[in-house]
């Protein structure tokens, strides 16, 4: 991870990116899947697509591999216009969401499928699916067929398979969707390492955020063929350009009301007789436009008393307590009658709580805790 | 577990006792030693040696298998491929009647399908023979192939084809290389039904055969339409043992792979 | 989609073969044939080779198209409608194929019933069972039953052994052996259908009937039977549908007064060689049948969407 940090081609003019999508656009029938899209995806970039299903991600990456053509516009890949170029002609590989493991080959034949269809000799072949197996960590299964494997032996021996020809841009199509939530979590860090150690660009389809959060060094967050955002981890969480984003990515509070700014504070009127809000930002707004403050729950303090300190306090009652263990989210219904959520740690026993339902509470939170987004 | 009720248990022992008696009978008076097929006066295998030596029913299998072997290859390749532009086709001019013409002669009574076929030969002054007979039963068993095959590209994942090819194989490698190896056990089954129908037909082929092309079936019939007797009885034995036999094997072959599927999936968990 | 749309050469030239073989096999023997059958039906019996007139003469082009044309007509169906030994051949074949359906069903639903409920390790046997007598020659197994229903077969010898009759009953060369021969031929396809509606039938169901105060019986006909329907439905098509046409089976089966389509429709070819006639009989006969294959269509695709 600590990669990520000094890992930044997308700001550095001088680079070239690998692929590049100019204005391209995709539909099918009557139905824009992709529309009038510009992107570019650097070397060794772990990308992340993010979205609900029918956004457009999978189509995306299907262009990339060659198994749809665009509409208009352009894909270029180190340089190289795709179009009317096949797949099997693509120094691309793709791993399947479904795995698509050939059931009536071996895991190593498997593997070998695709070098057998370049001009090697069977040494090279052996020696490549062996290092492979190692990399995967599946030597001992070689032998077996697809359906003796368990899912995440599976998933391994696809990953190996689209690896094995070293392509300069790997997809992956929901790689660990089929996986049970601990093993996703640990294969997670196994792919980030495999990417870092083979050097291979990698561009990720996934409709789970935290996914796309944990392996990405960037993340496109897209909705009905659309790129939304495209930025890092850090910044999509805590610097959403939309309240779209901010609601897909994790939970947030959102607070309706209208702006002033004066020397990049913007001051917020949001219910009559209310004191203002104020918060950061780096947008401008004209006088009273209409604007959305955005808030993660955990960046909400909770308290029974007035805090002094803080910029932001608003009064509410508490309507609904959840219980996770570790922390408590606190439903707190304000003054306009928004219901702001406000997580605590959990750092006494639950006997010791502080509040109960229908408690008078005070919120509050810094004015960089929140991001004003326009509506 | 689930236990047989008295009435479901005599229902099914009547079923069966109707379906399997008359080829009961049937076998069993294959060994008569009486030329009367209803009088029972000894157990002999006289009738097979005697069919052994019957040179029109020899020709005539022959005929019928020549027949068969070709018509059914055939008609698999033919029917793959049509189930392969219906499956994978998608729209291309005159779709409905080409899934129209692919699926009537599964409905289409024989009388029509021999009848038309014969009328076509004579127009187009094709003498009549193992040849017609051959593109006759073609057309009847490719329809038969195509529905297997086609229910098992439903249900192929589709992203196996797209793999091969992204791992670098050509359309036709990843045909040969993947997709083939895949729906086998449907072509195969396809090829034995349309060989099966192939052997079986009599109407079609009563239409389209010329003298020199007359096939068992056709041979049977016009025997059994003089009466019973016991070289048919002998020769409907043999060919029940075949089928038997066949289906038997083939059952027995596939609840095998199915059990060691079964316990090599429990081996990987 | 847009998928097939573009894309080298190549891929036009695959789609163009494997559609394009099928496609001109199945227009030059299937359509085609067809559509001569159609042209005879139109035309008029002659004594020449071959039997009927008019011929097209492409060498005349045009003109002769025309002639041609306006030489056929519908007499051949006036003289179907006309004549009655037609119409009762239609009607005795349906009446066939319906009493047979029926018998069909009556036999072929218990036996489905009793599969859907037997042990699951029986089942494949079970199974296999039902589709070893597809897989035997149909011949054979009409011609089996020569021998059981003549006079002196093994039926009339059971039915004087156990004293029920005195008198051998005529039971070969009727309607009745005809019938016999259908359901004996066509039981798998009764049974099968109904066996796949009956197997998905989730045994809860019926337990919740008895549960909310059906009787067993109330139990079989308010859910079971309106949950096997489409396989009834489906089930009874696959034995009307080829029935309706059967020649074989009346040929050794039936009598001189057994009428039957198909059988008519071979006289009149190949011992009348009134080759119009026939064309127009197998015409009429396509008609009747399509209102039962469009209804069995539409009950199928009933049964997918219910599938899902």
């Amino acid at each position: 991870m600590t990669d990520n940090l000094e890992f930044t081609p997308w700001a550095d003019p001088s680079q070239k990116p690998l692929i590049r999508f100019e204005n391209v656009t995709k539909k099918f029938g009557d139905f824009t899947a992709i529309d009038n899209l510009t992107l570019d995806i650097y070397e060794k970039e772990f990308f992340a697509l993010l979205g609900p299903s029918g956004c457009g991600k999978t189509t995306l990456m299907r262009l990339l591999g060659g198994f749809e053509q665009v509409t208009s516009g352009t894909i270029t890949i180190a340089g190289q216009d795709m179009a009317n170029i096949p797949p099997n002609k693509r120094a691309v590989n793709m791993m399947f969401q479904s795995y698509a493991l050939f059931p009536h080959l071996t895991v190593a034949a498997n593997i070998a499928f695709g070098l057998k269809r370049d001009d090697l000799s069977a040494a090279d072949i052996d020696a490549r699916v062996d290092e492979m197996l190692t990399l995967v960590q599946l030597k001992q299964y070689a032998k077996r067929k697809p359906h003796q494997l368990s899912g995440g032996q599976r998933q391994r021996v696809a990953l190996a398979r689209s690896l094995a020809k070293a392509p300069k841009l790997l997809l992956l199509d929901e790689p660990l969707g089929a996986l049970d939530k601990k093993l996703r979590t640990e294969t997670q860090f196994e792919l980030m390492d495999i990417q870092e150690k083979t050097g291979t660009t990698f561009v990720i389809v996934t409709h789970d955020q935290e996914e796309a959060m944990t392996v990405a060094s960037r993340v496109a967050v897209m909705n009905h063929g659309v790129m939304i955002q495209v930025d890092t981890p850090d910044r999509i969480y805590e610097n959403p350009s939309s309240s779209y984003v901010a609601d897909f990515i994790g939970d947030v509070n959102l607070i309706n009301g209208t702006a002033r700014v004066v020397d990049g504070v913007v001051t917020m009127s949001w219910a009559e007789g209310q004191p203002k809000l104020s918060a950061k930002s780096a947008l401008d707004f004209a006088a009273d436009a209409a604007c959305i403050l955005a808030i993660r729950p955990e960046k909400v303090n909770i308290s029974s008393t007035k805090p002094g300190s803080a910029h932001n306090v608003v009064r509410g009652k508490i309507l609904d307590i959840a219980y996770l263990g570790n922390i408590s989210t606190y439903h707190v219904q304000i003054a306009d009658g928004t219901i702001i959520k406000a997580q605590s740690a959990n750092n006494r026993r639950l006997a010791r709580r502080p509040f109960t339902w229908e408690d008078k509470v005070y919120l509050s939170w810094t004015d960089t805790a929140g991001v004003v987004l326009a509506e | 577990m689930k236990r047989l009720s008295w009435f479901n248990a005599t229902s099914l022992a009547f079923g069966f006792a109707f379906l399997y008696i008359p080829m009961l009978i049937l076998v069993i008076y294959s060994f008569n030693s009486s030329k009367l097929v209803t009088v029972w006066a000894g157990f002999s295998t006289k009738w097979y040696v005697e069919l052994a030596g019957n040179e029109a029913f020899l020709e005539a299998a022959w005929v019928t298998i020549k027949v068969a072997v070709i018509s059914s290859t055939l008609a698999t390749v033919l029917g793959t491929m049509a189930a392969y532009a219906m499956v994978r086709g998608g729209r291309f001019f005159g779709r409905t009647l080409f899934s129209g013409m692919v699926y009537a002669p599964l409905v289409m009574p024989e009388v029509i399908t021999g009848l038309s076929l014969l009328l076509l030969f004579i127009g187009i002054g094709m003498d009549r023979g193992v040849m017609t007979i051959v593109l006759a039963h073609t057309i009847l068993t490719m329809c038969y192939v195509s529905v297997v095959v086609s229910s098992r590209l439903v249900s192929f994942d589709r992203s196996l084809e797209e793999a091969a090819l992204d791992l670098g194989c050509t359309p036709f490698d990843a045909f040969r290389s993947v997709t083939l190896p895949i729906i086998a056990p449907a072509v195969i089954a396809g090829w034995l039904l349309a060989f099966t129908l192939s052997l079986d037909d009599l109407v079609i082929a009563s239409f389209v055969s010329g003298p020199s092309s007359t096939t068992l079936p056709i041979k049977i019939f016009s025997s059994v339409r003089l009466g019973v007797s016991p070289e048919i009885n002998a020769l409907s034995t043999i060919m029940i043992g075949i089928v038997t036999i066949g289906v038997i094997v083939a059952s027995l072959v596939t609840k095998r792979s199915v059990a060691m599927r079964a316990k090599q999936e429990r081996d990987a968990e | 989609m847009d998928r097939h749309g573009r894309g080298g050469a190549g891929r036009m030239m695959r789609r163009l073969v494997v559609i394009g073989v099928p496609y001109l096999w199945l227009v030059a023997l299937f359509l085609i044939p067809f559509l001569i059958v159609l042209k005879i039906a139109l035309s008029d019996t002659n004594l020449s080779i071959p039997p009927y007139l008019p011929q097209l003469d492409i060498a005349e082009g045009w003109v002769g198209f025309k002639a041609f044309l306006s030489a056929l007509d519908f007499e051949n169906f006036t003289f179907l409608a006309s004549d009655d030994l037609y119409w009762k051949a239609y009607l005795s074949s349906l009446k066939i194929a319906t009493v047979s359906t029926f018998f069909a069903l009556l036999i072929g639903f218990p036996i489905a019933y009793g599969m859907a409920r037997a042990p699951d390790h029986w089942r494949p046997t079970l199974m296999m069972l039902i589709i070893l007598p597809f897989w035997t020659s149909f011949l054979i197994r009409t011609y089996a039953w020569i021998g059981i229903l003549s006079t002196e077969g093994f039926l009339n010898q059971f039915l004087i052994w156990s004293g029920l009759v005195t008198d051998p009953l005529t039971l070969l060369n009727t309607n009745v052996a005809v019938t016999i021969g259908i359901v004996y031929t066509y039981l798998p396809f009764m049974v099968l259908p109904v066996y796949a509606a009956l197997e998905k039938l989730d045994d809860s169901l019926i337990e919740a009937a008895e549960d909310l105060g059906c009787t067993r019986i109330q139990a079989f006909w308010m859910v079971t039977i309106p949950l096997a329907k489409q396989g009834i439905i489906a089930g009874c098509f696959l034995v009307f549908i080829p029935s309706l046409g059967e020649f074989v089976i009346p040929s050794l089966l039936g009598g001189s007064s057994t009428l039957m389509i198909g059988k008519v429709l071979v006289e009149e070819f190949f011992t009348n060689r009134d080759w119009p006639v026939a064309s127009a009989v197998a015409v009429v006969l396509l008609l009747i049948l399509i209102i039962p294959i469009v209804l069995f269509q539409r009950n199928e695709q009933k049964q997918r969407e219910v599938d899902g």
